[in-house]
């Protein structure tokens, strides 16, 4: 167990980055806790699994320094990080059982048999595969073989921290959601850190206590949860999280209020922003609120989800998107009036504070 | 399901069977034909019925020939595996250095049989040959035209040249198609380089490996060109393997019906042998 801090870390695939876009992972310089479970969320290729694995030692960073408790570890093998790791796709040893796959680090360190015996039983039971123990891991499915992987990942009692790689996206959809509870329960039990890279928001959500977004080699936002969802710090994680994502229109500001086409909305207070930056408006569509007064939309769709209905509608001449409950009216004249609280501003892209 | 039954689907084979007629069954019903009957020419043919097979199985020469061949096999395939995983193993996984190790390990394999022989021939001969001249100069009494054993070290290191690279390609391919996730698994996992090779590498090249022993086998049973070229199946007999020894029989001494009958038992011996491996090495897949 140990407090991970990323300080200063920028890599780049190829030989001489010279400007930013050679780099395939940005600047990170982080502090991540002792004992946190933290997701690293992002698309396919913003960098997640590069920093996963200048974590683990499998590559190294361009530049920059990483620390496990405060002692460098940028240029220790993985071997002697001593850390965890599962991948995406199952990583098995054909030729063994499933005990002894999952004995298998544990014997690499020479722990006594006994130990050995009551860990391995230990997370079979937890991974559900028991009465597998003596089978060979060859013919199992790829769910079982990915339970093994992660199995393997949970066996050891002394690392510094479990790394997961997109685990989940091989197991069926039922099985993610005990894996991740089982995940979620063992992380309180135990007190691993835990690092989960994932495109899934769902799984980001549900199993970190801070969320840390991802985007183009970047982290744009550590955040709980709700944090995210309330107060987005970039507008890609505005658009990332939350479905439909953020309604995000250009707008220009006069005074203490924001412009959007020909109408105005006030904000508390006049947001400090230099003039030439391109500003835009946030807003989630559960707080646009559909109403007889208020600003005009035109809709084109509504979407029937099950418990709510999605609205969508040109505002401005821009699209929008507003979540309302099933029972609600479409009026023939539908307004639109947006929660005061919730409205985020974004200049160049990074959210400015208006004391909402 | 009734099935449908149409005659005139055999017409669809026709082709095919008509390949494998002429160039497999037929050839080997004359073999047949010469093996159970005794002729001296103008075409008169008298039936020996199976003593012929009862001459060749009952004598020395045949039995000698087969035992060597047997060794031969035994070493080459004890020395070409292993020294071929290895090769393999050390062989670079990206960069300039694959195309160009490629290259190199195929080239043996691209040269004629019998050019291979006289290669050999000529590199271990004492007069000329660097080899052979080396030898002597070193001290070492070599000379595979007068000495068996160094004839068969001859043989024996001229089959390693020549067919070891088919064995490092095959593993070699065995070996890319590991992904790298379960060299960092390993990694992560605390595994020595010998528990790599034989939890992850191993396992992934068995497959490959099965055809490689299974090939190299098959060859080194009817190897013929190279030791023929090389030694003549000398000095004395003491390289003469069941090839070389069929050939003396049928071409050297015309004697027709015992070489058919040898040619025979020869192929059964093959196919015996292919099976038996076969069976042996997939059987421990099917266990698990």
């Amino acid at each position: 167990m140990a407090r991970i801090t990323l300080d200063h870390i920028r890599h780049s695939y190829g030989p001489k980055p010279t400007e930013a876009k050679d780099y395939a992972l940005k600047e990170v310089h982080h502090e991540w806790e002792d004992g946190g479970a933290y997701a690293l969320l992002g698309p396919s290729g913003c960098g997640k699994t590069t920093l996963l694995n200048i974590i683990s030692g499998l590559l190294t960073p361009s530049e920059g320094k990483i620390l496990f408790d405060g002692t460098d570890v940028t240029n220790l093998p993985t071997e002697k990080r001593n850390i965890a790791q599962v991948f995406q796709f199952p990583v098995i040893y054909d030729t063994m059982t499933v005990y002894d796959n999952l004995a298998f680090p544990l014997r690499n360190r020479k722990l006594p048999e006994a130990d050995v015996d009551r860990r391995v039983n230990e997370i079979l039971s937890m991974i559900d595969l028991s009465d597998w123990a003596k089978r060979k891991a060859q013919g199992l499915t790829a769910d079982q073989k990915q339970k093994i992987s992660l199995g393997r990942g949970l066996v050891r009692s002394d690392v510094n921290a479990i790394l997961f790689d997109e685990p989940l996206t091989v197991i069926d959809p039922h099985m993610k959601w005990v894996l991740r509870s089982q995940l979620k329960r063992l992380h309180r039990r135990s007190g691993f850190t835990m690092v989960y890279v994932t495109h899934d928001q769902t799984e980001a959500l549900t199993f970190a206590d801070k969320v840390v977004v991802m985007y183009e080699g970047e982290i744009v936002q550590i955040g709980t949860p709700v944090e995210l969802f309330e107060r987005p710090r970039h507008t890609f994680v505005g658009y990332f999280i939350g479905s439909p994502g953020m309604n995000i229109m250009p707008a220009a500001l006069e005074g203490s209020a924001v412009v959007v086409g020909n109408q105005q909305i006030a904000l508390p207070k006049r947001p400090a922003v230099a003039c030439e930056a391109r500003l835009e408006l946030g807003i989630r569509p559960e707080f646009v609120q559909l109403a007889r007064d208020g600003m005009p939309i035109a809709i084109s769709k509504v979407e029937d989800v099950g418990r709510q209905k999605i609205v969508r509608a040109s505002f401005e001449g821009h699209p929008l998107a507003a979540v309302v409950p099933e029972d609600t009216e479409i009026p023939a004249d539908p307004r639109v009036t947006f929660d005061a609280d919730a409205l985020n501003l974004y200049a160049n892209s990074w959210r400015v504070e208006t004391g909402a | 399901m009734n099935k449908t039954w149409n005659n005139k689907a055999w017409f669809l084979v026709m082709p095919v069977l008509l390949l494998v007629a002429f160039s497999a069954i037929i050839p080997l019903m004359t073999v047949v034909n010469y093996s159970v009957q005794d002729t001296f020419g103008n075409n008169q043919f008298f039936w020996a019925g199976t003593d012929w097979f009862t001459d060749v199985l009952h004598s020395d020469r045949f039995w000698d020939a087969l035992i060597r061949n047997l060794i031969f096999s035994f070493v080459i395939l004890a020395i070409e595996v292993p020294l071929g995983i290895l090769i393999a193993l050390n062989m670079p996984k990206r960069g300039i250095g694959v195309p160009v190790c490629l290259v190199l390990m195929a080239l043996p394999l691209l040269i004629p049989w019998n050019v291979v022989g006289t290669i050999w021939q000529v590199f271990g001969r004492v007069d000329i040959g660097l080899l052979g001249h080396y030898l002597r100069i070193l001290g070492i009494d070599y000379n595979y035209t007068q000495d068996p054993v160094d004839a068969w070290v001859t043989v024996i290191v001229m089959d390693v040249w020549h067919w070891t690279s088919l064995v490092v390609l095959l593993c070699y391919a065995g070996l890319a198609s590991i992904p790298d996730a379960y060299y960092q698994a390993a990694k992560i996992d605390g595994a020595s380089g010998w528990s790599v090779f034989r939890y992850i590498q191993l396992p992934k090249m068995k497959r490959v490996l099965l055809i490689a022993v299974l090939l190299r086998f098959m060859d080194s049973f009817m190897i013929y060109t190279e030791p023929f070229v090389v030694t003549g199946g000398g000095p004395g007999n003491s390289t003469t393997f069941l090839s070389i020894d069929l050939v003396k029989m049928a071409v050297g001494q015309f004697d027709l019906g015992p070489a058919a009958a040898m040619s025979i038992i020869y192929f059964l011996i093959i196919l015996l042998l292919s099976w038996v491996f076969y069976t042996v090495m997939t059987s421990q897949d099917a266990k698990s």
